[in-house]
């Protein structure tokens, strides 16, 4: 079996954060608790769950915008989990990352050709025929106008500047992508455009992507596999076909279920589970299983013991009582 | 809440203590030999080193910090014998060039500067949150562009040149008489007489101030009037009278408090210009003093002190006020 | 039986330095009580602003609005836009209200949630502060937020983000309004969350006989809950009918191009998703003709260029069922049948 491109073992990112004098009043927020899964060569893998679930600090740990607080990262084999910056840096060309709101990550004052150039600036890279024209063919391939390279981000619009953030991700040919939520802040029309887009590039450059994203449908549509997460613990891992028609986890289902489907005769007769309640805090989550506040087939034994992902049928599935 | 404030107190404190600490250290380290200086024409070693016991200046610093320190609480004796005499608590040294306690200086000059403080405050409180409001309201018209005039001009004259100009006009009207300037008139017993000692000062030390809090309000009301929730306000069917008054001012002054209350709190260590072109003998006058002619370490340790533990004070209000106003302090 | 609110070639427009936004032209449409009207578009066509002028929450001195909304109450109809600003203000709350997109930015950050729900009503009751706290009270209860008389202490941060929905759903139908505007009520809330809060929107409508107008960029949420829709583009309506006819029997390329658009969870479909080519037109400048022509992959069939010099009227297509468009229905069945044997 070949190696994954990437391995997460037993992530953990704590926030630790204390007040007063002598810092007597900490508070820690497990962010990311203790996580596992992998991304194999070329594959899609989803990673889906409301806000607060630690989908976002995950991705951001991985690529070591913040430090791990416990557990491995191996890319391609290699723990990447406590190299210094220095390490880090010849593995940077090869993670990319794509933000969620396009504007906010693309300098202002700098045009569309010095922020993509900037990535062979600071990796000493020397593209055969220079810098200018690998950025327009980088600024062609994602679909933009090659000639608008001297202009700034204020002159395009959110889905164009999204091609721009994903032509920086290309510059220097990385393996893997990690995409925090690159579409959510775009129009629907846009969006399927930006989606199709990622698509195309997976093929021709044989990216790995990890898919950061609350947006189950446009998850279910870009992804071979999906992680749900909740509270900073992954709930269910599954190849995509089953995970959405048979979810084993009962989180899993109940947010399958919410997600509205735009057809009214189906949404007509559809049953919604209605969760009850809020999230809890990740400051102060729940004792054993995270979502038993939430779950209708909680009892007891959830409430004392944290389940473990265990293989149910074609998922792996963190619950004592799985579908 | 509780919690917060007491929070609060402790590190107010802790920092009082500090400050006395740093001014010590300060004054110490200056080249500067107070008891050479206080020991007059016919000096002679002998004289200094008397005059350095009786000033407690004999001592190492840390000690000297401490006598200082104790003194504050539990009032303080100088010299022995027949020369002994005491500064009753809280003390805060003796100033030999007036050959009185520093608390005692401090007790005479501190009625112009409160009085000098409180008055401005109110004056440039006043028109500068109204000025501020009724610019932000009418937005754009000939007054608020009367008003940004004003803010413009008055933001950017320097506050000794307000006040000779001030100082000048009432000069000339015969309004401002400098003999009787600098004798304390009780508010209660001659209101009119104190009144008229005090308010071209008011005015003189409000201008600039006041244009600063126009335009801080202008600014702070007109931003708080794009929020979300002064659109839900309207939506409800408020007056937009009731939209300004509740919705949008309560928002939009509390960050104004914290100016206010580090201004107001600055101003009780003493206004150096306004007072000196006024002739007031208050914090700032007897500082410059001491500094300029005397060379009175005591005095101008005490006044110092008592200036930073103002700011202090006003600082730990600022918090509390803040949160009262805004609850989402308090919770954290 | 007239219905209880017609709008009529609503015209909203911004004067700016770089020229007039058209930010909504001629739209019309009416709404019944009891009924939802989901209006749905991308960002910047027009869905919000319409509404607010409907609500007369634009600054007048920086808006020129045209048309008319008249409400046919029981007292008599009143022209929502082109009445005096008094009688504007007093049918806010109680005749219609609206809840925003976001609760936190939306709630005064200051007052208990209970000081502000008591405020709506006050404005429209007689009553002593305690009726005003106890009715607050009761409206945290309806809305379902439980411990209804110890929350009504509590500050909008001390809620979670559904929870502050539901505080602005208690607001605005504390005055038994006719209409509540509902701009993108659920956007900014997580998936489990929105659907308790359209559940909740649902209650209240039976509860108070509303009618609703559900602003929303999402197709999905449309789906569950309205009765009627109007699709918005760049400004303009551009078809308008029931939830089927809009879903199953679309007349317009737009409307095609955006339920072609969203993936969805019941199928997966390996292909590419169907795009919708290229941006929205700049509202300054619109085209002189079909504003969706540059975009269009219908606009080829149309003879003569049509659709490039002349700006298509609202036509009915059927019964009820109306669009801006150049082709028939029959044309656009027709074509889209081909396209989609093509692919």
């Amino acid at each position: 079996m070949t190696t994954p491109i990437l391995q997460v073992q037993g992530l953990k990112k704590h926030f630790i954060s204390t007040r007063g004098i002598v810092g007597r009043d900490k508070s820690i927020v497990k962010a990311v608790d203790g996580i596992d899964f992998e991304v194999n060569a070329g594959e899609t893998v989803g990673l889906v769950g409301e806000s607060g679930c630690g989908k976002t600090t995950a991705g951001r740990t991985i690529v070591r915008l913040y430090e791990p607080t416990a557990g491995k990262i191996f890319f391609e084999g290699q723990d990447i989990s406590n190299i210094s910056k220095n390490e880090m840096k010849p593995l940077r060309s090869q993670i990319q990352m794509i933000f969620q709101d396009p504007y906010a990550s693309l300098n202002p004052r700098q045009t569309v050709g010095s922020i993509i150039s900037a990535s062979f600036v600071i990796q000493k890279v020397n593209p055969p025929n220079g810098i200018k024209i690998a950025v327009q063919d980088l600024l062609a391939r994602v679909g933009l106008n090659p000639e608008h390279i001297n202009r700034f981000p204020h002159e395009f619009s959110g889905g164009q500047r999204q091609r721009i953030g994903i032509a920086r991700a290309l510059a220097l040919r990385p393996k893997l992508i990690i995409a925090d939520e690159p579409v959510s802040a775009l129009d629907v029309s846009i969006q399927a455009q930006v989606v199709n887009l990622l698509d195309d590039l997976q093929d021709d450059f044989g990216l790995s992507y990890l898919f950061i994203a609350h947006d189950l449908s446009v998850v279910q549509h870009i992804s071979d596999r999906v992680i749900v997460m909740y509270l900073g613990k992954i709930m269910e891992i599954a190849k995509t076909q089953s995970l959405f028609s048979s979810p084993h986890h009962p989180y899993t289902k109940a947010l399958l279920s919410a997600v509205p489907i735009p057809d009214p005769e189906i949404e007509k007769k559809r049953e919604h589970i209605m969760l009850t309640g809020d999230l809890p805090s990740p400051a102060n989550p729940p004792t054993g299983c995270v979502f038993n506040t939430r779950c209708w087939k909680a009892q007891d034994k959830c409430r004392i013991v944290a389940p473990e992902l265990l293989q149910v049928g074609a998922s792996e599935v963190a619950c004592h009582f799985p579908e | 809440m509780v919690k917060y404030l007491t929070r609060r107190l402790a590190s107010a404190i802790l920092l009082l203590f500090l400050l006395t600490i740093v001014v010590y250290l300060i004054f110490g380290i200056l080249p500067v030999d107070p008891a050479r200086i206080s020991c007059g024409i016919h000096c002679n070693p002998i004289a200094v080193a008397g005059n350095r016991h009786r000033l407690g200046l004999d001592v190492p610093l840390y000690e000297q910090w401490w006598r200082f320190f104790v003194g504050i609480f539990a009032g303080r004796t100088y010299g022995d014998g027949a020369a002994r005499f005491t500064c009753g608590a809280p003390s805060l040294g003796y100033s030999f060039p007036n050959n009185e306690c520093v608390t005692t200086a401090i007790a005479h000059a501190f009625p112009f500067t409160l009085s000098l403080a409180v008055g401005a405050f109110i004056l440039w409180m006043a028109s500068g949150i109204g000025l501020g409001v009724i610019a932000a309201r009418y937005r754009g018209s000939f007054i608020d562009r009367g008003v940004t005039a004003f803010v413009l001009v008055g933001s950017s004259l320097p506050v000794f040149v307000v006040g000779l100009l001030v100082y000048i006009l009432a000069f000339f009207l015969h309004a401002i008489d400098p003999i009787s300037q600098g004798i304390w008139v009780s508010p209660l017993s001659d209101p009119i007489g104190f009144f008229k000692n005090f308010i071209f000062a008011w005015i003189a030390l409000a201008l600039s101030y006041s244009a600063i809090y126009t335009r801080l309000t202008r600014g702070n009301v007109i931003e708080t009037s794009s929020e979300d929730f002064i659109r839900t306000a309207r939506a409800k069917g408020l007056s937009e009278r009731r939209i300004l008054f509740k919705h949008n001012l309560r928002t939009a002054l509390a960050p104004l408090l914290t100016n206010a209350g580090l201004d107001f709190g600055g101003l009780l260590g003493g206004a150096i210009i306004t007072e000196t072109i006024f002739q007031l003998p208050g914090l700032g006058e007897i500082s410059l003093k001491a500094v300029l002619q005397d060379y009175d370490l005591p005095l101008i340790v005490g006044t110092t002190v008592v200036a930073g533990a103002f700011i202090i004070i006003f600082n730990l209000i600022v918090d509390i006020g803040y949160a009262y106003l805004d609850p989402r302090v308090r919770v954290g | 039986m007239k219905p209880f609110l017609e709008v009529k070639n609503l015209t909203v427009e911004f004067p700016t330095e770089d020229g007039t936004v058209q930010a909504t032209e001629d739209v019309s449409f009416s709404l019944d009580l009891g009924e939802t009207l989901a209006i749905v578009g991308e960002s910047g066509c027009g869905k919000s602003v319409s509404n607010m002028a409907i609500m007369g929450l634009h600054n007048p001195k920086r808006t020129q609005i045209s048309g008319s909304a008249i409400f046919n109450l029981e007292s008599g109809p009143i022209d929502a836009i082109n009445t005096d600003s008094e009688t504007l203000r007093k049918m806010r709350g109680k005749t219609m209200s609206m809840i925003f997109q976001d609760p936190m930015s939306s709630l005064h950050p200051y007052y208990t949630v209970g000081n502000q729900i008591a405020e709506a009503w006050h404005l429209h009751n007689e009553g002593s502060r305690k009726t005003g706290a106890k009715r607050a009270a009761e409206m945290l209860d309806l809305v379902g937020i439980p411990d209804s008389h110890k929350r009504i202490n509590d500050f909008p941060h001390q809620f979670s983000g559904g929870m502050r929905q539901r505080v602005m759903i208690a607001m605005a139908v504390v005055n038994n309004p006719k209409l509540l505007i509902a701009d993108e009520p659920t956007t900014a809330l997580d998936v489990t969350v929105q659907s308790q809060i359209l559940t909740l929107l649902k209650t209240m409508q039976k509860e108070f006989n509303m009618a609703i107008i559900l602003i929303t960029h999402d197709l999905g949420v449309v789906a569950s809950i309205a009765d009627r829709i109007n699709v918005m583009y760049a400004g303009r309506l551009v078809e308008q009918g029931t939830v089927d006819e809009i879903f199953y029997k679309s007349v317009h390329p737009y409307t095609l191009g955006l339920l072609g658009s969203i993936p969805r969870v019941d199928q997966s479909i390996d292909k590419r998703l169907k795009t919708i080519q290229g941006q929205p037109p700049s509202l300054i400048e619109l085209p002189s003709g079909c504003a969706f022509e540059p975009r269009c992959e219908f606009a080829t069939h149309v003879p003569k260029g049509l659709c490039k010099t002349s700006r298509p009227e609202t036509t009915e297509k059927s019964i009820g069922h109306f669009a801006r468009c150049h082709l028939s229905a029959a044309e656009i069945y027709e074509i889209n049948r081909f396209q989609k044997a093509d692919r």
